[in-house]
C-alpha cells in the first residue's frame, strides 16, 4: 500500500473510483509518507493531520452517493501553498506577522476543491510572502530540495514543489508572481503550470503583486497539472480580474500531436548567462519536438534585458501597498510592549518582517514615492507594454515560445540570499511572461552531471493553455517521469 | 488697514444613496452596532479583492452631469496609500489619475448678483471607518461599519469669495443633489462633509495668498462661522506682518476657534498608484445615454412647471421646491387629490408655521401625503369644517394621527343632523331677545352674535356656512 503515493493523482482518482482503494487508505498512506519524509525536506507549514481523515470519510460518502462521478481528482490528497486562505486553518505567508492568522473565509480556488472532492493535507512552505526563489526566506526554515537536500527547492512555491517530487502530496496548488511554480517545479524535476492572468480567481490569495499574481498547480505530471487546474479555474464575481473563458476542458488537450506547431525560441533566451549543461537539455527538447513533426526556429524578443528590473518596480510598488495592512493592529502579530500606535506598527512591522520583504516594501515605496513616480514605476509600466506588445507580435508568427526556466540549476542552500541581485537576474525568463500576463508551463527535460534535474519552460498565448499543455505532453511521451533517486532509498 | 479679498474653494464629501458599499455587498444603513454592517472584503481581510458596485458610478455619472461636467469615458481608481487604524487595508481605493467627471460648474446666486462656481471634478472613493474613544477603559476602538460606504468627492475651483457664496454654493449643491436622490446630504449624519480651503489676498492682488484647509464643519452655520474666523486670523497674521503657513486646521464650533492639525512639511506622500484588482471603467456612450434620460427633474424645471401646470405663484413654487422633501410631498399629495392649490396653501401656510414654531427643516416633516390628502378630502365634503381642520393638521404634522381616525374618535365630524341645528338656532333666538331686537333695528353684527353662541353649542363642529344661511331665515321670519 505505501507504494500508492508514487503513482499520479489521476491515477489514484480513478482506482479510488474504482474502489480498489478507499479514500480513507489513500490519505492514511500519504500521512505516514509525510511524518517519514518531512523531517528531512520540511515541504509543510502545517499538515492537518486529524482534519484530514474526517474531510476523507466525507469525501468517500459523496464518491458512494454518485456525487462526484465528474470529478477525476475526488478523493486524491494534495497540498495547498500557505498563501492561499484556507477557513479555520493557519495560512501564515511563511511570516512571523501572520504566524497565527486563521482566515475567517476559504479562498475561491479551496472551495472549487473541495467541491470537488479534494483532500487538503495542509499548507505548504514558501518564501515569505512569496517573496524570493529559494523558499530560504520563510520563517519557519527552509525547504530542501528532494532531488539533494543541500540544494534549495527553488520558489516562492518551494514547498509545494518539493512535497509533489517527494510525494508527500499528490498535486499542489502553487502561486507564481514572477516564475514561483515554475522555477521550483524546474528545480524539483515536477510540472508546473501557470495560466493566464484571470483565468484563476485570485479572491482569497494574499496578494504580493496584484496586477502579477496567478495561482497554478503543480503535479508530477502535465495530466494532473491539467486536471487540477481545471478544477480551480473559471470567472469568480468576486475577482474583478477574472476573465469568463468559453472553455476551461484543459484535459482536452492532453493529446500526443505537436506536427505543424510553430515554436519559437527567444535568441536572448539561449545567449550568456544560461548554464551549458542547461542549454544542452533545452536544445535536445527541441530535438525532441522537431522529430515529432514541429516546426522551431529562433528570433528576437523585445527587451528581454529589461524584462527584470521593470518586473521588481511594478512587483515591489504594489508588494509596498498591499503589505501595508499587516500593523499589528487586527490580526497577526503585534509587538508585547509598546507606547502609543506608531510603535505598534513600527516595532510590529519591524520584528514581524523578514528582510527580503523589507528590502522589497522599501524599494516599491520609493518608486512610487512623490518626484521618483514617473522615473521608476511609470516607466516600468511603458516597458511592461512593449514586453506585451514583443510577446503579440511574436504570437503572430508562433503557436508556442520555448525556452529555459532558469539559467542555472537549484543552487546551494546559502548561496543565494547573499546576493540578492544575482538571485533577482535569475529571473530572466520567468518574470516577462507574469508582465505580459501570459500562460506557461514549466516540465523536467533532463538533470545536470549533479542529478539536479533541468526544466523546461512552453509560453502560450493570452488563454492558449491548451497549447502549452499539449506540447508538455507530446513532449512527456518521449521524457517519461524520474522520481528523485533519494527517495528509493527512503522506502520503508 | 487694507483691504482683502477671500479666496475660497471646497472640497465636499457626499455619501452616496447605494443600499451596498462601494466595493462588497454590506449595508451602507447608517447606525447599527459596531462592527455588524462588515465582512471580510470592506474591513480589508488578506486575500479579499473590491468589487465595484455600478450603481455608485451611475450616481457619480448623474452627479457629473447635473453639474455640467465633461464625463471621463474610460476611468479608473488608484490607491492612496497611509496608515491609519480606521483605514483597514492601509490604503483608500480613489480615483488620482483619472476622475470620473471634470470640468464643471454651477450658477449661484447671492445679494452680490449671480455667479458660476467652477467645478475642477468630482470623483468616486470609499469611506475609512471609526475611531471611538472609550475613555473608562482608555482604549479606542474601531468600527468598521463605514468602511467602504461610497463617496463622491466634489472639488471646486477658487472661485468663491464670501462666507454667503459658500453657503449658497452648499446650499445649491445639496438640493441638486437630493433631487437626483444621489445622496441624503444630511450633515448631521456626515453624508455631507464640506473642507474649506481658504486664502486672502490684497484687493486686486493677481497671485493667491498661501490657504489653509478646514475640516470638521458640522452645519451650515459652522461653515460660515469658520470662514469669518478663519479670515479674521489670516488677516490679523498678515497685517502683524506674519506668514500664514499652509497647513491642515481643525474648526472647533464650541470654541468658535481653529487649531492647527499638521503642516505642509509634515504632510504625507500617499504613494499613488493605479489600483491593480480594479479593471478601468469603461463608459460607454449607450450607457452614458440611459442615465443621461434618465435624469430626473431638476429645481429649476419644476419651478416652472409647478407655475404653468398647476398655477401656483413662483414665490410659492419656489419655497416648496426649496427642498426635495417637500417638492416630493406636493406632488404626491396632488397626485392623490387633484387639488394643487389646497395642497399649496397648507404647505404654504400651516407647515411653514408648524416648521418654524417647532424649529425643524423641512426635510424632517414626517407625515405622508396620504394624511394630507385625505384631510383635504374631508374639509372638500363638509366632513368637518376649516377651523377643525387646522387642529387636525397640527395633529398629524406633530404626532402624526390618521385625520379619520382621529376625527372620529374625538367626534370633530361636522353635524349634519338639519332638524337639530335648526331647534337649537330656534331656542339660541328665542333666549336672546335683544340680539333679536338689535338685529330688527339694523344691528347686523347682533346676528354675528347668534351664529357664534350656536357655533359654540355645537361644539365648533357645525358648518359655518350653513349656521348662517339657517340664522337669516329663522331671524327674517320674526
Amino acid at each position: 500500500m505505501k507504494d500508492i503515493t508514487k503513482i499520479s493523482a489521476l491515477e489514484l482518482g480513478k482506482m479510488i473510483k474504482a474502489r480498489e482503494i478507499s479514500v480513507e487508505d489513500a490519505v492514511k498512506a500519504q500521512i505516514e509518507v509525510i511524518k517519514q519524509r518531512d523531517p528531512s525536506y520540511h515541504c509543510y507549514i502545517t499538515v492537518l493531520e486529524e482534519d484530514v481523515m474526517k474531510q476523507a470519510a466525507e469525501v468517500q460518502k459523496r464518491i458512494d452517493a454518485g456525487e462526484l462521478n465528474d470529478s477525476p481528482l475526488a478523493g486524491v490528497p494534495m497540498a495547498v501553498k500557505d498563501n492561499i486562505c484556507t477557513k479555520g486553518v493557519n495560512t501564515t505567508c511563511a511570516s512571523k506577522i501572520l504566524y497565527n492568522f486563521a482566515p475567517t473565509y476559504d479562498a475561491t480556488v479551496i472551495e472549487k476543491l473541495k467541491q470537488a472532492g479534494a483532500v487538503i493535507l495542509g499548507k505548504t512552505n514558501m518564501d515569505e510572502f512569496a517573496m524570493g526563489s529559494t523558499t530560504e526566506t520563510s520563517f519557519f526554515g527552509e525547504t530542501k530540495n528532494p532531488w539533494n537536500t543541500s540544494h534549495v527547492p527553488g520558489g516562492s512555491s518551494g514547498g509545494s514543489a518539493a512535497a509533489v517530487a517527494a510525494e508527500e502530496a499528490f498535486y499542489a496548488l502553487g502561486s507564481d508572481t514572477g516564475g514561483s511554480i515554475r522555477q521550483p517545479a524546474g528545480y524539483c524535476g515536477v510540472t508546473g503550470i501557470k495560466p493566464t492572468y484571470g483565468t484563476v480567481s485570485r479572491y482569497g490569495l494574499i496578494a504580493y503583486a496584484s496586477s502579477l499574481d496567478q495561482i497554478g498547480t503543480f503535479g508530477r505530471n502535465i495530466s494532473d497539472c491539467a486536471a487540477a487546474l481545471e478544477v480551480i479555474s473559471g470567472h469568480d464575481p468576486k475577482d474583478s480580474t477574472s476573465v469568463d473563458e468559453k472553455s476551461y476542458s484543459y484535459t482536452e488537450a492532453l493529446v500526443d500531436d505537436v506536427k505543424g506547431m510553430k515554436i519559437g525560441i527567444p535568441k536572448d533566451y539561449l545567449g550568456k548567462g544560461l548554464d551549458e549543461e542547461v542549454k544542452a537539455a533545452i536544445l535536445k527538447a527541441v530535438e525532441s519536438f522537431k522529430s515529432k513533426g514541429a516546426i522551431v526556429e529562433e528570433f528576437d524578443l523585445n527587451a528581454v534585458d529589461f524584462a527584470v528590473p521593470s518586473y521588481y518596480v511594478v512587483a515591489c510598488a504594489e508588494a509596498s501597498s498591499n503589505l501595508s495592512r499587516f500593523d499589528g493592529v487586527k490580526y497577526g502579530y503585534r509587538t508585547p510592549e509598546y507606547e502609543g500606535l506608531q510603535d505598534v506598527y513600527k516595532k510590529s512591522r519591524s520584528e514581524g518582517f523578514g528582510n527580503e520583504v523589507k528590502r522589497r516594501m522599501m524599494i516599491g515605496a520609493f518608486v512610487l514615492s512623490s518626484g521618483y513616480y514617473d522615473a521608476f514605476y511609470n516607466k516600468a509600466l511603458k516597458v511592461r507594454a512593449i514586453i506585451n506588445q514583443g510577446f503579440q507580435k511574436a504570437f503572430e508568427k508562433y503557436d508556442i515560445i520555448l525556452g529555459p526556466i532558469a539559467p542555472n540549476t537549484a543552487p546551494g542552500l546559502g548561496e543565494s540570499l547573499s546576493d540578492p541581485l544575482k538571485m533577482y537576474l535569475s529571473d530572466i525568463y520567468t518574470v516577462s511572461v507574469n508582465l505580459a500576463g501570459l500562460p506557461a508551463v514549466s516540465l523536467p527535460c533532463g538533470r545536470d552531471k549533479k542529478g539536479l534535474p533541468i526544466g523546461l519552460q512552453l509560453i502560450g498565448k493570452h488563454f492558449g493553455e491548451k497549447d502549452i499543455i499539449c506540447a508538455a505532453y507530446s513532449f512527456e511521451q518521449t521524457a517519461q517521469y524520474v522520481r528523485p533517486s533519494a527517495l528509493e532509498g527512503k522506502e520503508a | 488697514m487694507k483691504t482683502y479679498e477671500t479666496v475660497i474653494g471646497l472640497e465636499v464629501h457626499v455619501e452616496l444613496a447605494t443600499k451596498s458599499k462601494i466595493f462588497c455587498g454590506c449595508t451602507t444603513q447608517f447606525g447599527g452596532d459596531p462592527n455588524t454592517h462588515c465582512c471580510p472584503v470592506c474591513t480589508g481581510m488578506p486575500g479579499t479583492l473590491p468589487v465595484l458596485n455600478k450603481q455608485v458610478v451611475e450616481y457619480a455619472i448623474a452627479a457629473g452631469l447635473a453639474l455640467n461636467c465633461s464625463i471621463t469615458q474610460k476611468c479608473k481608481f488608484d490607491r492612496k496609500n497611509y496608515f491609519y487604524p480606521d483605514l483597514p487595508k492601509a490604503y483608500q481605493i480613489s480615483q488620482l489619475y483619472l476622475p470620473i467627471c471634470r470640468d464643471g460648474g454651477i450658477e449661484i446666486e447671492t445679494e452680490a448678483g449671480k455667479k458660476m462656481v467652477r467645478i475642477h471634478e468630482i470623483h468616486m472613493e470609499e469611506d475609512a471607518g471609526k475611531l471611538v474613544h472609550d475613555p473608562w477603559e482608555d482604549c479606542t476602538l474601531v468600527d468598521y461599519n463605514r468602511c467602504g460606504v461610497p463617496l463622491v468627492e466634489i472639488v471646486s475651483e477658487p472661485d468663491m469669495r464670501s462666507a454667503e457664496e459658500v453657503v449658497a454654493y452648499l446650499e445649491k449643491l445639496r438640493l441638486i443633489l437630493q433631487y437626483l436622490g444621489v445622496s441624503d446630504c444630511k450633515m448631521q449624519e456626515g453624508s455631507l462633509r464640506a473642507d474649506i480651503n481658504l486664502s486672502v489676498r490684497e484687493m486686486g492682488a493677481k497671485e493667491f495668498g498661501t490657504r489653509t484647509e478646514m475640516k470638521n464643519m458640522n452645519s451650515f452655520k459652522a461653515i460660515a462661522r469658520a470662514i469669518e474666523g478663519e479670515r479674521k486670523r489670516q488677516i490679523e497674521l498678515i497685517e502683524y506682518g506674519k506668514k500664514v503657513i499652509q497647513e491642515t486646521r481643525r474648526w472647533d464650533d464650541n470654541k468658535d476657534t481653529s487649531f492647527a492639525m499638521r503642516s505642509k512639511e509634515d504632510a504625507q506622500d500617499y504613494r499613488y498608484f493605479p489600483e491593480p484588482d480594479l479593471p478601468p471603467i469603461e463608459i460607454s456612450d449607450e450607457w452614458l445615454y440611459t442615465i443621461k434620460s434618465r435624469q430626473p427633474e431638476l429645481r429649476d424645471e419644476k419651478m416652472l412647471r409647478y407655475e404653468k401646470a398647476f398655477d401656483i405663484p413662483a414665490y410659492d413654487a419656489s419655497i416648496i421646491t426649496g427642498s426635495k422633501h417637500l417638492a416630493d410631498l406636493f406632488e404626491d399629495t396632488v397626485a392623490l387629490c387633484q387639488k394643487p392649490k389646497e395642497v399649496s396653501n397648507w404647505l404654504m401656510v400651516e407647515t411653514m408655521r408648524l416648521l418654524k414654531e417647532q424649529e425643524m427643516e423641512a426635510d424632517a416633516i414626517s407625515f405622508t401625503p396620504a394624511q394630507l390628502a385625505k384631510l383635504i378630502a374631508m374639509v372638500d365634503g363638509n366632513k368637518i369644517n376649516r377651523t377643525v381642520a387646522k387642529e387636525v393638521f397640527e395633529k398629524i404634522f406633530k404626532e402624526n394621527v390618521d385625520p379619520e381616525e382621529y376625527v372620529a374618535k374625538n367626534g370633530l365630524g361636522m353635524v349634519s343632523d338639519e332638524g337639530l341645528l335648526r331647534s337649537t338656532i330656534e331656542r339660541i333666538v328665542s333666549e336672546n331677545p335683544q340680539s333679536v331686537a338689535d338685529y330688527k333695528s339694523g344691528k347686523t353684527k347682533a346676528m354675528g352674535f347668534i351664529v357664534g353662541q350656536t357655533m359654540k353649542e355645537m361644539k365648533g363642529k357645525a358648518d359655518p356656512g350653513r349656521v348662517n344661511q339657517i340664522v337669516t331665515e329663522v331671524l327674517s321670519k320674526l
